[in-house]
């Protein structure tokens, strides 16, 4: 089924070559076109609707792109049906058949492909072993939680040792804590595993957290695809500094050579971009600091508090700079340091923005 | 919960709650006590009377006479095995029909499965006996069928289609279709696709996804139709009547028959008590074959 150069190799290069896709009038997917690296951990990232679904779904192949081709290694797998794809994959309901029990249920893949009973009994007890679940083979799904539930879908995925393996938002039906513990799991398991990972998400911070490339996708277009903290620091439009952080937007004023913030020329150590194009400052609520300097390298964004909420670890202060316009700054709960200098709500606060932390994205707000 | 509140009967406004909770209880039960006593009076009363009455002999003692009859009469053997046959006849149409039917409205999108399923439920519109009158204009010898296929020149000499078996078949598989269509279709359309899904990207043909998994999946549904329509057809009485043209004689109409022309309750009663014993061991048989208990066990 695979091709031969990659015959001995546990993962598959995959290229997504000007694929789209259109529900009557509605836009699925437009001209996606990307390549992704044999044992790359990737993660599709986009609001719900943005096209990320149907486009992990035309890489199983449960969905039939309307032109455009896939490739798994050298192989063209465009017309190729899902069950001959060789795929592992893991769904969001973890779609584990109630009627089967744990062991039988990573065992699908096996008894599928004819493998002899002992050398089954092996690989299920391996792969349960590698998700912590040694010992579970007897128990029904019913008896599983939650997090129990998903690492048999895992499991059960990685059994048969596919060298793609594609999961569908696999983490979002976990509570807080035992997520962002899959999180660091499912990724010491791809170390392992070695095989190419497609990740979609509707989560940035699991995205940043989990993947070596991030593609952020947009009403069925690829917006910008990077490495994490690529794409957090140098959000290419609008969309990705909005959709990636807790961000706030600023409009920036054109003068003559020099971008302007609040009537000053804005102090950045980038280049500055020439031209009479609109941009916005990025304003990420940990990079702006208290600080009473009217420092060269600092831009001021000092306003009035209006609300601060406690969040535990940090607060996080709202503030009215004028004209209606709002950010917000995060502040480390620590007592020694900001906490107990924190104004209060109608008092002034002195935020600055230094230079070598300014992001700007061309557009309008 | 009465553990729960027997230990902890110390404290705060426990026992305010523990009563609460106890009149909540018996709210539910004088909401379900009125159906209850009818059903208690317009049938468990009437049923467990009739069914005495078959332990009886015309003189009033009690006697075995009534089931001797039964099972040493050729009659009445032959009866119950031409209602056993006719059963499972009608069962294994409704299966191969409604099955697939089924199959294909449970794939549809919500509206139209919606729509579609109208049409399934629009004979319970009209009663049995129109419906059967109905097939009777459409199978008999100058019928629409047989004037068609004659007029066409496929047949010369009108097809027997009515006043027999043939007819007693058709006619029950279009009255039972629906009662096998309905638990079936609840069961698939609860189906999750990610589970078909996920067979087939673990390597099942999708042939091989629909038999390890959708049909395995749909056998509650599919436990429930059978047993329904099986057990209906057991005690089917206008259908072969009309139909039949008094050539078919069901278990229903040989209890009609014993009480309207010899009058005799306690050999109906019998009757009945034994269409009731066939209707318990289908039930039975059938859970014991299917395995089903296992199937509800999520």
């Amino acid at each position: 089924m695979s091709n031969i150069d990659h015959e001995n190799q546990k993962s598959l290069p995959i290229s997504i070559k000007s694929l789209s896709k259109s529900y009557g009038d509605v836009h699925a997917l437009e001209d996606v076109s990307l390549d992704i690296k044999a044992g790359e951990f990737i993660t599709l990232l986009g609001p719900s609707g943005s096209g990320k679904t149907t486009l992990l779904m035309t890489l199983a192949g449960f969905v039939s792109p309307d032109q455009g081709s896939i490739y798994f290694g050298q192989q063209e797998m465009t017309m190729t049906p899902p069950h001959m794809r060789g795929l592992g994959m893991v769904f969001q309901n973890y779609a584990l058949f109630p009627f089967m029990s744990v062991a039988e249920n990573v065992g699908y893949p096996l008894r599928v492909r004819s493998m002899s009973k002992a050398d089954q009994k092996k690989k299920i007890d391996a792969s349960l072993e590698m998700v912590q679940l040694g010992g579970y083979g007897e128990r029904r799904i019913h008896q599983l939680s939650g997090g129990q539930m998903q690492r048999v879908a895992l499991a059960r995925a990685m059994v048969f040792e596919p060298k793609i393996i594609l999961m569908d938002e696999p983490l979002s039906a976990l509570d807080k804590k035992l997520r962002e513990h899959m999180q660091i799991e499912l990724k010491a398991l791809h170390q392992k595993l070695e095989a190419t990972i497609v990740y979609v998400t509707h989560d940035q911070r699991e995205a940043l957290t989990m993947s070596d490339r991030i593609a952020v996708i947009n009403n069925g277009r690829l917006v910008q695809v990077d490495a994490p903290k690529a794409l957090y620091d140098q959000p290419k439009d609008l969309f990705v500094a909005d959709f990636i952080g807790e961000s706030v937007l600023l409009q920036l004023e054109n003068s003559t050579n020099s971008l302007m913030l609040r009537g000053q020329p804005l102090k950045m150590t980038n280049p500055m971009p020439n031209g009479v194009d609109p941009y916005c400052l990025v304003i990420r609520p940990e990079l702006l600091v208290m600080s009473n300097s009217k420092d060269d390298t600092v831009n001021d964004l000092s306003g009035i508090v209006s609300a601060s909420v406690y969040q535990g670890e940090s607060v996080l202060v709202m503030v009215d700079l004028g004209n209606d316009t709002k950010i917000s700054v995060r502040l480390p709960a620590n007592k020694s340091h900001n906490s107990n200098n924190i104004p209060e709500v109608g008092k002034q606060i002195n935020l600055g923005l230094h230079a070598e932390d300014v992001i700007i994205v061309a557009g309008k707000v | 919960m009465e553990i729960a509140a027997k230990t902890q009967l110390e404290g705060i406004n426990s026992k305010a709650l523990a009563k609460g909770r106890r009149k909540e209880g018996r709210l539910f039960f004088n909401l379900a006590l009125p159906s209850l006593i009818i059903i208690m009076i317009v049938v468990f009363i009437p049923v467990f009377w009739l069914s005495s009455l078959s332990f009886f002999d015309r003189a009033g003692d009690l006697s075995w006479v009534n089931y001797d009859r039964i099972f040493q009469g050729q009659l009445y053997i032959k009866t119950f095995i031409v209602t056993l046959k006719i059963s499972f006849i009608v069962l294994f149409f409704c299966i191969l029909l409604g099955y697939p039917l089924c199959y294909w409205l449970s794939q549809l999108p919500d509206r139209i499965a919606g729509i579609l399923i109208v049409f399934v439920l629009l004979p319970f519109w009209t009663s049995v006996l129109v419906r059967t009158y109905a097939w009777l204009v459409i199978l008999q010898r100058n019928g629409i069928i047989n004037d068609t296929l004659i007029s066409i020149g496929w047949i010369d000499e009108p097809l027997q289609l009515a006043h027999n078996l043939t007819g007693t078949v058709i006619g029950m598989v279009h009255i039972l279709l629906p009662f096998f269509i309905l638990p079936l279709f609840a069961s698939m359309r609860s189906i999750d696709t990610n589970f078909i899904r996920a067979a087939i990207s673990l390597g099942s043909t999708p042939r091989g996804a629909f038999w390890r998994i959708f049909f395995i999946m749909s056998l509650p549904g599919f436990f429930a139709g059978t047993v329904l329509v099986f057990i209906l057809a057991l005690g089917t009485y206008v259908t072969p009547a009309l139909l039949g043209g008094g050539k078919i004689q069901m278990l229903a109409q040989r209890i009609d028959s014993t009480i309207m022309l010899y009058s005799n309750w306690g050999a109906a009663s019998a009757l009945g008590v034994v269409l009731l014993i066939l209707a318990f061991a289908t039930i039975w048989v059938f859970n014991r074959a299917f395995g089903i208990d296992k199937l509800f066990m999520r």
